[in-house]
């Protein structure tokens, strides 16, 4: 179990003072400007040495992506973009972080954006977010107040200006394209890559979009070292990691772990175990909605990084775990889920466009086991169909709970038709 | 500079420049890749993903050829060219999946539909569809949009490919269309279902790939298999456009346009697209002769001896109309000249010198408009004078071109600098320094014919051509008139006050010219297609074919000799052009010295040589032009309805409603 000493994120449960003082008082804000003099590239070596794979979900080395931002700028201005566009069904990990400890964010946003010579940063926050906006809006004029962000901020001599946008709350604008044509003002609606952010993004100038939790977590890795951070979790699943369980345990949390911690041992030892005990585990959703479920029988020995569950055909993703005990209609479920991403699809590339509302109708026909037995292949099939084809990764994700429904769950849907099947025949014959 | 780059499709290495995307790569491969969103002269969508293809050794996924650069390709891992697959399993398993994708909301109603045997999604699903559905849900729904008299909407058709919307906006400069919703429930639609505002907007029905987007006055009145078509070239204005006239049997059914990159590119305009319901009303079909002061019917025989009555022995001059071809006006000159006569053709006022060819067909090409990085706007409203030249002019203000413009105000779907409205104005971009930096760019000034068409026209003329001089600009010359450089091109103008001369005349030979207005006295003879204004004041009217019917050369804005088609025949005893002034020669015995169209044109080609060169532009230089002193008047422009500019768009009931429709419109933005 990681030791409270080790802790990033010191306030998560908005026990202690979140102003610019309390977050000082817990080591936060602690020599700043000295460890930015360190240089650019210093800071991208620790990052990348550190092991930091991106927190939203895909996972992509952090070090590596702020490495891809060009070092001479060529005229255009460089810009930092914070994905707090948090919607994922299940993940409220940034959150916490942003109502409850915002400095470590916002250090993060100057020492990431001096690290990419970034000037200025964009935090883009979730529409619905109205009380986390409103802190961490305070806590940005705290740090313009105090020095640490404007000019010569922090005493770095780096001037680094900090601007935070609401969304109106579509879950499209959290994949980062679609972010940058929203915060241009445009329909949030996923670009095509390349051309990558790096190379043009936002107004057509290099941009990293990073998540939330991936740049908090930055100050605390420079200040104590790469090898700290790396010394948790597996090998290329380094660091500590918020998890964020919800659903049927006895009590869902918000906690901050190692990577590499047994799905077991975190539920039990931070959620008061399943509800019902463990063997009462029906599935688990192991990384926000977006990723297949994994069956409850599979689930005894799951460790929760990156490479093991993608080992497993899930992934994860947010490590937003959802987790469903037997009262659960894991169908129906599912179907829920198809419904979400029906209703978030943009609407711009076809198999995305058609393809979530098709899927989702079959689905709807599946919970209600008045489909037919060929149809779940049918639907398994559409789902490769739009897997993979779609400009942005929505469609992924849309098709991705379906199949690890099909994959863990096929017998409990074909149950389902056999019984309306043998009903409806039964009254025919009568 | 160019930098290429070797890549590999289908086993098939070839040389590319980077910037190329992988569908024109393709392309150059000789391979075909379907596409429904992806249009060469629009911004890339990639949104319809029919054009996947399969990156060998990139991600485990296809890609959207539309959207991918050839540079973005990593090579091999022993340094070997990229290989691209568009046949692979995976690409045609995808292709398959987004055409089933596609069909599964569009209504099975291709028997009814218009676009039905040219439809771009009933193709393609012929090699990627499959010939059953297991779609087993209720297919969307969708309410259809009104979007004006020319444009009907089937949107439950529409495969939200967004063609229509980037046109609207990119190229004809417009922001009512675009895509409201999400997911599913998107669509396309006009904001505030406000209808469009544009005079391109037909284009839109040639862009979208399906039955979305139809025809409205063509509508179910014929099938694509069944039309003869004929590549001609349009005279509605003065820029040429190559079109495409589809007959059934005698009847024109509709105009598309054909491809020319260095004239239309592939748009036409709204006119030139919808007037053929004009070439159906209002026609000559026999000859007519006035009598105690109204016209009766007549036969070509007592035409033709009451026209070589009048004109033995009487003073005759000719005027040339909007739409006559060269071999017509080259006959009547031959004619005239022949008989002692005079002629005009610069009805509208214009002065334009004769002398050398710059003057009057300009010293720049349209294709000069895309690279300018300046542009000077003198007296014309483009938009009105020529929508296609417009967009070309938008395309070059978009790609950061600086416009300015000496005249009346008014929108011209991009920003512009009003340097002010008079002559005074025009002064003003003479003597100044800016005009130093011009001369290190490239630029172009648009004369329109009113700013040339006043008392002082030869002294703008010349003010323009010293601007041009300071600031090494090219002069494209804004002809309304279709026929108008190939007259004066074969020397039809008169020295001298041509509206004095016909009122001195006794007879005047009016070859399809319906703009003016002859006054009482002299006896006119009206040679023409239709019973408009020209007809109203004939004594004696000579049947004629119109632009379809008859084969003839026209000489566009730019000076390019092009040579249209007839497409079907003149209604009626109606003849063509050049025959009738042949036939009458032979009546004058004065004998006209060919027996058909080729003799005329070797007689014509022969006097001007450079006439025979179809497709080209003959050099251009530009000289002297007489300076005369400047009034104050503000400029005005030539046009004044759009839809309504010459005979054939004046029979139009198309036209007629649309131009009801802009200045009902007028009178509502004035009213608030």
């Amino acid at each position: 179990m990681l030791s409270d000493n080790d802790r990033i994120f010191t306030n998560l449960y908005g026990m202690n003072d979140r102003s610019l003082k309390g977050a000082q008082r817990r080591g936060h804000w602690d020599e700043t400007g000295r460890l930015m003099k360190k240089g650019r590239d210093w800071i991208i070596d620790e990052i990348k040495a550190s092991g930091l794979r991106g927190r939203g979900g895909a996972g992509f080395p952090t070090g590596l992506k702020w490495s891809f931002m060009p070092k001479e700028s060529d005229g255009r201005p460089s810009y930092l973009v914070i994905n707090a566009d948090e919607s994922e069904p299940g993940t409220c990990k940034d959150r916490e972080i942003m109502r409850h400890d915002p400095h470590t964010l916002i250090e993060g946003c100057l020492m990431a954006a001096f690290a990419m010579g970034a000037n200025s940063g964009y935090i883009y926050i979730r529409g619905e977010f109205i009380r986390e906006r409103e802190t961490l809006q305070n806590a940005i004029d705290e740090a313009y107040e105090a020095g640490l962000l404007g000019n010569n901020a922090a005493k770095s001599g780096w001037d680094f200006d900090l601007y935070l946008h609401h969304g109106a709350g579509a879950y499209i604008c959290g994949e980062e394209t679609a972010l940058l044509e929203s915060l241009e003002g445009k329909k949030g609606m996923p670009r095509m890559k390349p051309p990558f952010p790096a190379g043009a993004g936002l107004y057509g100038c290099p941009t990293t979009v990073n998540n939330v939790e991936s740049i908090a977590v930055v100050p605390t890795i420079l200040r104590r070292g790469s090898g700290w951070f790396k010394s948790f979790g597996r090998e290329n699943n380094a660091g500590t990691k918020l998890f964020a369980i919800s659903g049927h345990v006895n009590n869902p949390c918000v906690v901050e772990e190692a990577m590499s911690i047994p799905l077991r041992e975190l539920l039990d030892r931070h959620c008061g175990g399943v509800r019902g005990g463990w063997k009462n585990l029906k599935a688990v959703i192991p990384g926000g909605s977006s990723v297949p479920c994994l069956s409850g029988e599979n689930c005894e020995d799951v460790i929760m990084d990156f490479d093991y569950l993608r080992d497993q055909r899930s992934g994860l993703g947010t490590a937003a775990v959802i987790v469903m005990d037997q009262s659960t209609d894991i169908i129906k479920a599912i179907w829920r889920l198809s419904k979400f991403y029906k209703h978030e699809s943009c609407g711009q590339c076809t198999p995305c466009r058609e393809g979530t509302g098709w899927m989702m109708r079959v689905m709807e026909r599946l919970v209600n086991g008045s489909a037919k037995v060929e149809e779940i292949d049918m639907l398994l099939d559409v789902t490769k169909q739009v897997e993979g084809h779609t400009i942005c990764a929505l469609g992924d994700a849309a098709a991705w709970p379906i199949q690890g429904l099909i994959r863990n769950f096929r017998d409990e849907i074909e149950d389902r038709i056999k019984a309306k099947d043998s009903l409806s025949s039964g009254i025919a014959a009568e | 500079m160019t930098d290429m780059k070797t890549i590999i499709i289908d086993n098939q290495e070839l040389e590319v420049d980077s910037a190329m995307t992988l569908l024109q790569a393709c392309e150059v491969a000789s391979i075909e890749v379907p596409r429904f969103c992806y249009h060469e002269r629009l911004s890339i969508a990639g949104n319809c993903r029919m054009c996947l293809v399969e990156v060998v050794g990139g991600p485990p996924k296809p890609t959207a050829s539309c959207a991918m650069q050839v540079r973005d390709l990593r090579p091999g891992p022993n340094g070997e060219p990229p290989m691209v697959k568009t046949k692979s399993e995976m690409v045609k398993k995808a292709r398959e999946g987004v055409m089933e994708f596609l069909l599964i909301n569009h209504p099975l109603d291709c028997p009814i539909c218009d676009q039905g045997g040219e439809c771009d999604l009933q193709d393609q699903a012929m090699a990627y569809g499959v010939d059953f559905s297991r779609f087993r849900e209720a297919k969307r729904a969708t309410e259809d949009l009104n979007l004006g008299p020319l444009v009907e909407t089937h949107m439950t058709r529409c495969i939200s490919c967004t063609r229509c919307v980037r046109f609207t906006t990119e190229v004809a400069g417009i922001t009512q269309m675009g895509q409201t919703g999400r997911g599913e429930d998107a669509e396309i639609t006009s904001y505030l279902g406000e209808t469009l505002n544009s005079n391109l907007q037909g284009n839109i029905i040639d862009l979208c790939p399906v039955g979305a987007l139809t025809s409205k006055p063509y509508s179910f009145t014929a099938r694509p298999w069944e039309l003869k078509k004929t590549e001609t070239i349009d005279v509605m204005d003065a820029m040429g456009s190559a079109i495409r006239v589809d007959t059934k049997g005698r009847e024109v059914m509709r105009i598309l346009p054909i491809n020319h990159d260095a004239v239309n590119e592939e748009w036409i305009s709204d006119k030139t697209r919808f007037v053929w319901d004009g070439l159906r009303r209002q026609r000559l079909d026999r000859p007519y002769l006035r009598e105690n002061g109204k016209l009766r019917e007549s036969t070509w025989p007592e035409a033709l001896q009451l026209a070589k009555s009048k004109l033995q022995g009487g003073k005759v001059f000719g005027l040339a109309g909007d739409l006559a071809s060269v071999e017509s006006i080259f006959a009547l000159k031959q004619l005239i000249v022949e008989l002692n006569g005079g002629f005009e053709c610069r009805l509208d006022g214009a002065k334009l010198p004769n002398d050398f060819r710059g003057a009057y067909a300009g010293t720049a090409v349209i294709e000069d408009l895309d690279e300018a990085e300046h542009i000077m706007i003198i007296g014309s409203n483009p938009r009105d004078e020529a929508p296609v030249l417009n967009a070309r002019i938008r395309k070059a203000w978009a790609g950061g071109a600086n416009i300015e413009l000496v005249g009346p105000a008014s929108d011209l779907t991009y920003d512009y600098e009003h340097v002010g409205k008079n002559r005074a104005a025009l002064t003003k971009l003479l003597k100044r320094p800016l005009n130093n930096k011009i001369k290190d760019k490239k630029s172009v000034i648009v004369v329109g014919i009113g700013a040339i068409n006043e008392e002082d026209g030869y002294g703008v003329l010349s003010l323009i051509s010293e601007i041009a001089d300071s600031s090494d600009s090219k002069i494209l010359i804004m002809h309304t008139a279709a026929s108008r450089v190939g007259a004066m091109d074969i020397g039809f103008v008169h020295d001298g006050d041509w509206i004095e001369a016909v009122k001195n005349s006794d007879v005047v030979y009016n070859l399809g010219a319906d703009e003016i207005n002859i006054e009482a006295g002299p006896f006119v003879i009206y040679q023409g297609s239709h019973g408009d204004c020209g007809a109203h004041r004939a004594d004696l009217i000579l049947p004629s074919a119109s632009y379809t019917e008859e084969s003839g050369l026209f000489v566009n804005l730019e000076g390019r000799v092009q040579l249209a088609h007839r497409a079907n025949f003149a209604p009626g005893d109606a003849k063509e052009n050049w025959a009738i002034l042949r036939a009458l020669s032979n009546e004058l015995d004065k004998k006209l010295p060919y027996d058909n169209l080729t003799e005329l044109r070797e007689a014509l080609f022969g006097k001007f040589d450079h006439l025979r060169h179809i497709g080209l532009i003959a050099d251009k230089s530009f000289g002297t032009v007489s300076k005369v002193k400047l009034n104050n008047n503000d400029f005005k422009n030539i046009i004044n309805d759009f839809y309504l500019t010459n005979p054939i768009a004046r029979a139009s009931e198309v036209m007629a409603e649309l131009s009801s429709g802009t200045r009902s419109k007028e009178i509502n933005v004035a009213a608030e």
